[in-house]
């Protein structure tokens, strides 16, 4: 907690700042950020693969992730030569992906990786598909066989460019070494500028092989890439003055407000002009945490009362957020009295899921500095006191945890797990990096964050296997810094080889497994909504994490005993080297609250309501009126009937449901239909047959299914 | 909102894989391409495109934002309202017995359509045109029999009015 003085520093080191800073535009941006021509390499005769080295010395690369190979060979013989980079092996090609990856948004410099042809080029894919959805700016190299060779099918060829094409922000294939120099200047600009993105460029053996004159370019010659960084100055007149007619409005922040660096201006703003905040995944720690005008994570597993502050807001201004499916929930009924201020600086995302009254097409950082010199101007000013009002009692009636909620004493709950990690961090040293799945969604909910860029997670492509990697590239670009990696005992097993990486290379990395022997995401939805059919996502054989540490070099310990729990947390951080926490967690835990792909965002279920006491509301299979049954027979259906078979992934969703609510559960109309007559018919029985008979007969009588859900967890629980 | 053809006229580099990227990025969000044609225009360090895709007005923006986004691309017209020329070249193969190959001729004439083969049992005529022609010319030839198709996607271009 900072006090007024502290308050006062802060204010006045932040305009200092504001002041000193270079307006940032695309030439500033992708500015070269080593020598580039100064370079004593400069004009030099050298070899394609010693161009290559140069060319990333040239651009200040101090770091590079890769694995060698064949088409490689040259290259990495050229490297063995440099002191100014140093070259950090993974044990696979995805993992170096990765890591550049983790690196990059832990910094914002581009991250560089180095990958022979074929397999190795493949082995990328993933890796830059992460990046590619994120908006990371990532320089992947790759050997590819000699020109000759090329369309031969020869030994390790693959098309890598034409294979990575959708998910690159642009490709290179080198024709010549005439061409190698701009390439690279070219590659470094056009990711780190406007929207960032992996570029690959993808290098003939021969040439990396043949002679050439070094001469590194300081500029680019891209006349079809030219990103807006200015936004409209009309535009932001427009958002200001529709902002001064606001009742509830809400700043929408995600990851462009990272990217941007636009943290002071949204601080800035958000203070003077009184409106809350709430962040997307992507968009955590690029507000922070602590301050009053916080209002938490939006979306799916966001908490309610952020994703009320939505629903209900009638301005939302949208800071470099693209109005994910994760985020928005049904469509149509997202935020249904809201009008949109949408900056960002890739016009393709302004209407392209919702539609945006006031479009502005610029960087993030420069349009709130605008709309900020407006206001300190005296534009007016909304009047949001008691919107703010109704978020703080939204807040303070919903919470994300409730020590009362009821979890099981006797096994350690994941909540609490992250709370007090999040207690026992340096909010100003230290970087957290999640994995996906649970145990991702509950370190979104309860790892608090006061800066950007100390947050790290795969939103886009939601790819398990990339935190692990990631966060060992976070830690070397970070030395400094407490780096500590969330996982699941899915996840970590998906690139687990990385911890000879971290170990080799003597990264401090703290790796906190939150392990419940499941595929816990998947197994939720699977007790939620597929009447607790377990297909594969029970981890029976998991290896002993403690023991594949130990194999590694590093320190381990496991934790089952929940008062252990904060000691083996600061055990943890306290270690010197890498170590590995094994926290043993409930297989049942379930991330709450939740909106179900396809329902409305304002329709969660599983929150906290306080003002009912600390139980969490409308939870399926619990006893509740409003708790959508459970269908034994075919647990697809109700879904299928509810979103019309569109529940899965439903970014259009521009159809209204198919299905009829009946007695509180959603089915398709024949079979409301259906249920009717054999009501009618049941009705007509009632005097000869039993009760339970009709119940039965019926096929959907809530009481019958809740009590026959019982029965069967409490089978499933035997059977463990 | 309802479908309908719309026809993008797409200044890129004249670069390999520029027509993949292109072509990629269209089907991978979902539009189908009736008609692509690529060729070389007054500066030879660029090409130009035209496809003709159907989509609403909502996934039409969103494609020619999304085809702004590829490096390669210079500029985008849609020529789909403005007063441009369209054209597409098909080569009809007509079955004609010899009896009947001056009707033939005759309406070729008529459309100013070129008689470019003559065999035995049929004749290859050319023509040139937007879509009303060669649809008209297509419907007079069926009566007589045709043998094979082979037209070129459509090209269009501005007209002067608007420069």
């Amino acid at each position: 907690m900072t006090n007024d003085t502290d308050q006062a520093t802060r204010d006045q080191s932040r305009e200092a700042t504001r002041d000193q800073r270079p307006k940032r535009t695309a030439a500033s941006v992708g500015a070269c950020r080593g020598l580039g021509s100064k370079t004593a390499k400069q004009g030099k005769t050298m070899t394609g693969a010693q161009a290559i080295i140069a060319s990333l010395e040239a651009e200040g690369v101090d770091t590079v992730f890769g694995y060698p190979g064949g088409q490689a060979i040259k290259i990495y013989d050229a490297l063995y030569d440099s002191t100014q980079i140093h070259h950090v092996l993974a044990r696979h090609e995805q993992g170096a992906v990765h890591m550049a990856d983790g690196y990059a948004r832990s910094t914002g410099r581009p991250g560089v990786v180095i990958v022979t042809s074929g397999p190795g080029a493949t082995n990328t894919v993933t890796g830059i598909a992460t990046a590619c959805m994120d908006s990371v700016p990532l320089v992947i190299v790759t050997g590819q066989v000699p020109r000759g060779a090329i369309g031969t099918d020869a030994f390790q060829e693959s098309d890598i460019v034409g294979i990575t094409m959708p998910v690159v922000k642009h490709s290179f294939l080198l024709q010549s070494t005439d061409e190698l120099t701009a390439t690279f200047r070219e590659a470094f600009h056009i990711a780190v500028t406007g929207r960032p993105g992996p570029v690959l460029i993808d290098v003939p053996s021969d040439l990396a092989g043949s002679q050439m004159v070094f001469e590194y370019p300081d500029e680019v010659n891209l006349p079809s890439y030219k990103p807006t960084y200015k936004g409209n100055a009309k535009q932001i007149r427009a958002a200001v003055n529709r902002i001064a007619q606001a009742s509830r409005p809400v700043f929408y922040v995600g990851g462009g407000a990272v990217i941007s660096d636009a943290t002071d201006e949204l601080i800035a703003l958000s203070e003077q002009l009184q409106i809350p905040v709430v962040t997307t995944l992507m968009g955590k720690g690029a507000f922070p945490a602590s301050h009053p005008l916080y209002f938490g994570p939006v979306g799916m597993h966001g908490a309610k009362y952020s994703n009320l502050a939505l629903t209900e807001s009638d301005l939302i201004i949208c800071c470099g957020a693209r109005f994910s499916d994760r985020v928005t929930g049904k469509l149509s009924a997202f935020a249904p009295h809201a009008e949109v201020i949408h900056i960002d600086i890739d016009p393709a995302e302004i209407g392209k899921v919702r539609e945006a009254q006031i479009p502005i097409v610029g960087d993030l950082k420069g349009v709130l500095m605008g709309m900020l010199e407006l206001v300190e101007k005296g534009e007016g000013k909304p009047d949001t006191k008691i919107w703010l009002e109704d978020l703080s009692n939204w807040r303070d009636r919903f919470p994300l945890y409730h020590p009362n909620v009821g979890d099981n004493e006797a096994s350690i709950v994941p909540e609490l797990v992250l709370q007090e990690l999040s207690d026992q961090l340096d909010p100003e040293n230290s970087i957290v990096v999640t994995e996906v799945g649970q145990h991702q969604m509950w370190a979104a909910q309860f790892i608090q964050r006061e800066h950007a860029r100390t947050f790290l997670s795969s939103g886009g492509l939601g790819t398990m296997g990339f935190g692990f990697p990631a966060s060992i590239g976070a830690a070397i670009a970070n030395p400094g810094k407490q780096v500590v990696c969330v996982a699941g005992d899915g996840s970590i097993q998906m690139n687990s080889q990385e911890m000879a990486t971290a170990a080799v290379n003597g990264v401090p990395l703290k790796l906190m497994i939150l392990d419940n022997r499941c595929l816990g995401m998947v197994h939720q939805w699977q007790k939620l909504f597929y009447g607790e059919r377990y297909s594969s996502t029970l981890l029976e054989s998991n290896p002993d994490f403690v023991k594949l540490a130990d194999a590694y070099s590093w320190q381990a310990e496991r934790v089952v005993d929940p008062a252990q729990v904060p000691a083996a947390i600061s055990r943890m951080l306290a270690a010197e080297g890498p170590y590995l926490l094994d926290v043993v967690i409930d297989r049942d835990q379930n991330v709450y609250p939740m909106v179900a792909a396809g329902a409305a965002l304002g329709d969660l279920f599983g929150a906290i309501d306080v003002a009912v006491g600390a139980v969490r509301t409308d939870v399926p299979g619990a006893a509740s009126a409003d708790a959508p049954a459970r269908e034994a027979s075919s647990p697809c259906a109700t879904l299928d009937a509810q979103f019309g078979g569109r529940w899965e992934i439903n970014p259009e969703d521009k159809e209204a449901r198919t299905g009829v609510k009946v007695n509180g559960r959603w089915v398709s109309a024949e079979a409301a239909q259906a249920a009717a007559l054999a009501d009618a018919e049941a009705l007509l029985a009632a005097d000869a047959a039993s009760v339970a008979d009709a119940a039965g007969v019926a096929n959907a009588a809530g009481v019958a299914n809740a009590a026959a859900a019982e029965a069967q967890s409490a089978d499933t629980a035997e059977e463990e | 909102m309802s479908e309908r053809k719309h026809v993008l006229s797409v200044l890129v580099e004249n670069k390999p894989g520029v027509l993949c990227r292109v072509a990629g990025l269209i089907s991978r969000r979902g539009f189908n391409i009736e008609s692509l044609s690529v060729g070389p225009t007054e500066d030879p360090t660029m090409s130009r495109m035209t496809a003709v895709v159907q989509a609403d007005d909502v996934a039409f923006e969103q494609i020619t934002k999304q085809l702004h986004k590829l490096i390669s691309v210079y500029k985008i017209s849609d020529l789909t309202n403005d007063a441009a020329i369209e054209r597409q070249l098909v080569l009809f193969k007509v079955s004609a017995a010899p009896e009947r190959r001056s009707e033939i001729i005759e309406i070729a004439n008529i459309f100013r359509a070129k008689i470019v083969d003559v065999g035995k049992n049929s004749l290859t005529i050319e023509a040139t045109g937007d879509d009303e022609k060669i649809k008209g010319l297509e419907d007079l030839f069926r009566a007589y029999g045709i043998k094979e198709i082979v037209r070129t996607g459509k090209i269009a271009l501005s007209r002067n009015a608007k420069e």
